[in-house]
């Protein structure tokens, strides 16, 4: 049989490669918004497991919520790095070091 | 081994794998195509841990809606690869050191020997007629009503930013304005005038 830590460790291993992800692509704003939801996607894996094995629902309640609230942000990060790639002409981090508009 | 646990293992092995992936490529397209497989995977994990309805929205909100939009965005942006590459190699030492250290404090708090099969017994089956989606939606309806009412309105908040942030108006742009064009009248445009028929020479 499949056990709780299993789901556990398997979670642990996506967030650990998506963390080490932001360090290698720190210059690439689009790759720092896919690890982003790598990692939300590791600690669904965590509600999803914990919801099974203890037979609560509300851990896919806050499953629901979380899967929205990263549909927005991802909305609203791209929104954002169109308009950056729009007026700068590049989405690199490196050369975002100014607040003016 | 059974083959609920060669399915684990398979959907699981792919999806470290694919996220793997998504951070090594050198082409951010094919980083989201990736993706699309890691997310894909854990659909088949949520599945084998009974949540179906989640399962099934992540396949159709994520990869369906979320990742499309990703990867409009990743081919309408002309960046410059090279430049976005620097520092890769200089920086994988760290994050290799970092993902293993984070890797093995993980696995020392959430290993066998306190998450294992005796303190967490696997729950039974559920039975045939089980409807995930309606106990879901039970939940979501009554209990954390409220929550659900604040989610639509942050997904609301987020079509009006998306929407306000990209707008632009481009004054070169020929185009037709609709207001104005309802309200022009005949006598506006054409000119209708009674003249004598002339003597062809």
């Amino acid at each position: 049989m499949i056990a709780l830590s299993d789901y556990l460790i398997v979670a642990a291993i996506l967030f650990s490669v998506s963390i080490a992800g932001i360090f290698l692509n720190r210059k690439n704003v689009l790759l720092l918004l896919m690890c982003i939801e790598l990692v939300l996607l590791a600690v669904n894996i965590n509600f999803i497991a914990f919801s099974h094995f203890l037979g609560d629902v509300n851990g896919q309640i806050f499953v629901f919520f979380i899967l929205t609230v990263a549909a927005a942000e991802a909305a609203i990060g791209l929104a954002i790095l169109v308009v950056l790639f729009r007026t700068r002409r590049t989405i690199n981090v490196a050369d975002l070091d100014t607040l003016k508009g | 081994m059974s083959f609920e646990k060669f399915l684990f293992y398979l959907f699981a092995a792919l999806m470290v794998g694919a996220a793997v992936m998504v951070i090594t490529r050198r082409n951010p397209v094919h980083s989201v195509l990736f993706l699309v497989l890691a997310f894909f995977n854990a659909a088949g994990l949520w599945m084998l841990a009974e949540a179906e309805f989640l399962a099934i929205a992540l396949v159709l909100v994520y990869v369906g809606a979320v990742m499309v939009l990703f990867l409009f965005v990743v081919m309408m942006l002309d960046i410059n690869l090279a430049e976005l590459r620097a520092g890769f190699v200089r920086n994988a030492p760290v994050a290799l050191i970092v993902a293993v250290v984070m890797m093995a404090e993980l696995a020392v708090v959430l290993g066998p020997s306190r998450f294992g099969l005796d303190s967490y017994a696997a729950p039974s089956h559920r039975p045939a007629d089980y409807n995930n989606t309606a106990e879901l939606g039970m939940a979501l309806f009554t209990q954390h009503l409220y929550a659900f009412e604040i989610a639509a309105v942050i997904l609301l908040v987020g079509i009006v930013a998306a929407i306000s942030l990209t707008l632009r108006r481009r004054p070169d742009t020929k185009y037709l304005d609709p207001g104005r064009q309802v309200t022009v009248k005949a006598e506006d445009r054409l000119r209708v005038i009674r003249m004598e028929s002339e003597e062809r020479d």
